[in-house]
């Protein structure tokens, strides 16, 4: 397949603006600002493309919820807090090809009548943000933002949002309460941030990859892009694996790629030899753990919502005989009961007490009736929660005991390790 | 206290929005930035003024966002390696370990020379290049133990 996301990806100064015209960049916002902003939103629904921060929806139908009233302000916000353990796809694209997305971002404004854009980026990624900044002038340079882009009346302007460290900035009402300056807690729902978002004005809030496929899809049309990959998920997706694999990075494939060609073909297998895989997270650690009975499942959407997991932001974590699975769940736990924002009393309370019974067990002080005591818990955290971070932790959760539910068992027991 | 060069950056934050509140996560930053990697009461206190805005909400964003360090003060190099799901299957542990025995302290405590402190974080979003950690505002990834005595030989 040819590349779309990451074809500037790790070319020599790939960032600067000469290199990303070089490329055949901004063609696709040259197109755009000849359309009708109505017809561009049809051309995103009719590609298909869902949003790649791991929700799965339709990007056009999102867009074409914002009201046509030209007379109220509306906002894009570029949701680039990529915190899911075991992604760094967005990262990869923001150091790479700053321009991609800032384009993205500027066809997204046109569609949706939006005159102020903000990039929400994770605190951390601050060489990513001297990038996307150096990216931003220069767009401003060029006349590709600013007043009158383009000679189409159209007037936009784009700014940075940093973070500083909090997981939960990745729900999307969560994002926007903090760019308004306080404690980043998510939102009651409805309303929709279509309707009322930031400063209360219409809001469309997308990913960093899902904003990146938009100037390809404006440039090659819809019908190329729904050809890719999975007729109910198309276009391209990058996977970010990680663990014991032998080749971990960042893979640009059609979305559907099964999770044995994945591994064993692009990844080129396990890291060690003769070490059998025994389990993989396909989408993040919030999603449900696969083993390898599951290895050709379809790495899209709707395939893994269908084994019970999900596909949530692309992570692909591999895991060998030797990894402990109940060390694994209580980082997992763990990282879910640092990032609760404290909202709510079963996440709040939960996550924790969840942490500490799996750390007991961990360190050989499991007691009998403590796998189901996890369980117990899980089943009074789960769908009782304000937003889906603690049904994330349970997910996961329910994953490894499910899957391998005698080795916690064992840990309690006989107090040692039964891989390690 | 801010300077003249902090207070002309939080002009420039100020115009990104279109309220004052908004700029309140920028201008913690900066506050962190000049006050030697923390921040104090006094900072709050100022940031409430400038933004007009109450106190309490001041420390209730800077105590929300892990990384304001709120009367936390930290060494020189702040190391904070991660220890989340794809660093530990690539030996986080080890390299924690190598850290907490080369430096002399514990995870969580400053060198007595507030040199070097050394933290565990969560997920960094490096995870293809794991183990990994990030030093003040720099990553470092593919760790080993090489690397990280080079590394700390170059600090200074």
């Amino acid at each position: 397949m040819e590349k779309v996301l990451l074809k500037n990806y790790g070319k020599p100064d790939s960032h600067k603006i000469e290199n990303y015209i070089l490329s055949g960049g901004y063609k696709g916002l040259e197109a755009a600002v000849k359309l009708k902003p109505d017809s561009l939103i049809q051309l995103i629904k009719d590609s298909g493309l869902r949003g790649r921060g791991g929700a799965g929806f339709s990007t056009g139908l999102k867009w074409s919820f914002i009201p046509k009233d030209p007379t109220i302000p509306k906002f894009l916000c570029c949701n680039a807090d990529e915190g899911e353990p075991g992604t760094f796809k967005d990262r990869g694209i923001i150091d790479h090809d700053p321009h991609l997305l800032i384009e993205g971002m500027i066809i997204t404004s046109y569609a949706i009548g939006a005159s102020n854009a903000y990039i929400y980026i994770r605190g951390e990624f601050v060489f990513g943000t001297n990038r996307l900044q150096v990216a931003i002038d220069e767009a401003y340079a060029k006349g590709y933002l600013g007043k009158n882009i383009m000679g189409s009346g159209f007037n936009l302007d784009m700014y940075i949002h940093r973070g500083f460290g909090a997981y939960i900035c990745g729900e999307e009402t969560a994002l926007l309460e903090s760019i308004e300056g306080y404690r980043a807690q998510p939102r009651k729902k409805p309303p929709f941030p279509a309707l009322a978002g930031l400063y209360a004005k219409p809001t469309v809030i997308n990913n960093v990859e899902t904003l990146s496929c938009i100037p390809s899809i404006v440039e090659k049309g819809a019908e190329w892009f729904s050809k890719i990959g999975a007729p109910k998920s198309p276009g391209p997706k990058i996977y970010c694996v990680s663990g014991h694999v032998k080749k971990p990075g960042l893979y640009e494939l059609p979305m559907g790629t099964t999770v044995r060609d994945l591994i064993f073909n692009h990844c080129g297998g396990m890291l060690h030899e003769g070490r059998a895989l025994k389990a993989v997270i396909p989408g993040g650690v919030s999603a449900p753990l696969l083993t390898p009975k599951d290895l050709d499942t379809p790495l899209d959407f709707d395939s893994l919502a269908a084994k019970g997991s999900m596909l949530g932001s692309g992570a692909v974590i591999v895991m060998d005989q030797t990894t402990c699975m109940v060390k694994s769940a209580h980082i997992v736990t763990r990282f879910f009961s640092h990032e609760s924002c404290g909202k709510c009393t079963p996440c709040r309370d939960g996550t924790p007490w969840l942490t500490r019974v799996l750390g007991r067990i961990e360190h050989g002080e499991g007691k009998p009736g403590d796998v189901e005591l996890l369980e117990s818990l899980c089943t009074n955290i789960f769908g009782r929660t304000f937003c889906p971070l603690g049904d994330g932790a349970v997910m996961a959760l329910r994953g490894f005991v499910k899957n391998f539910r005698d080795e916690f068992q064992f840990h309690i027991d006989y107090k040692r390790c039964m891989v390690s | 206290m801010f300077s003249e060069n902090a207070r002309k950056e939080l002009e420039a934050i100020l115009k990104k929005y279109p309220n004052k509140r908004s700029a309140v996560m920028d201008a913690l930053r900066v506050a962190q930035n000049e006050g030697a990697g923390h921040i104090t009461k006094a900072d709050m206190e100022e940031i409430s003024r400038v933004l007009e805005m109450p106190a309490n909400e001041v420390h209730a964003a800077a105590t929300f966002y892990t990384m304001y360090r709120v009367n936390k003060p930290v060494g020189k190099y702040h190391i904070q390696v991660c220890a989340n799901i794809s660093c530990s299957l690539m030996g986080a542990d080890h390299i924690i370990k190598h850290m907490e025995n080369v430096l002399r302290i514990k995870t969580g405590e400053t060198t007595p020379d507030s040199k070097y402190t050394l933290s565990t974080v969560e997920c960094l979003g490096s995870c293809g290049t794991a183990p990994m950690m990030q030093v003040n505002d720099d990553y470092y990834e593919n760790l080993d133990e090489k690397k990280i005595d080079e590394l700390l030989g170059r600090l200074k």
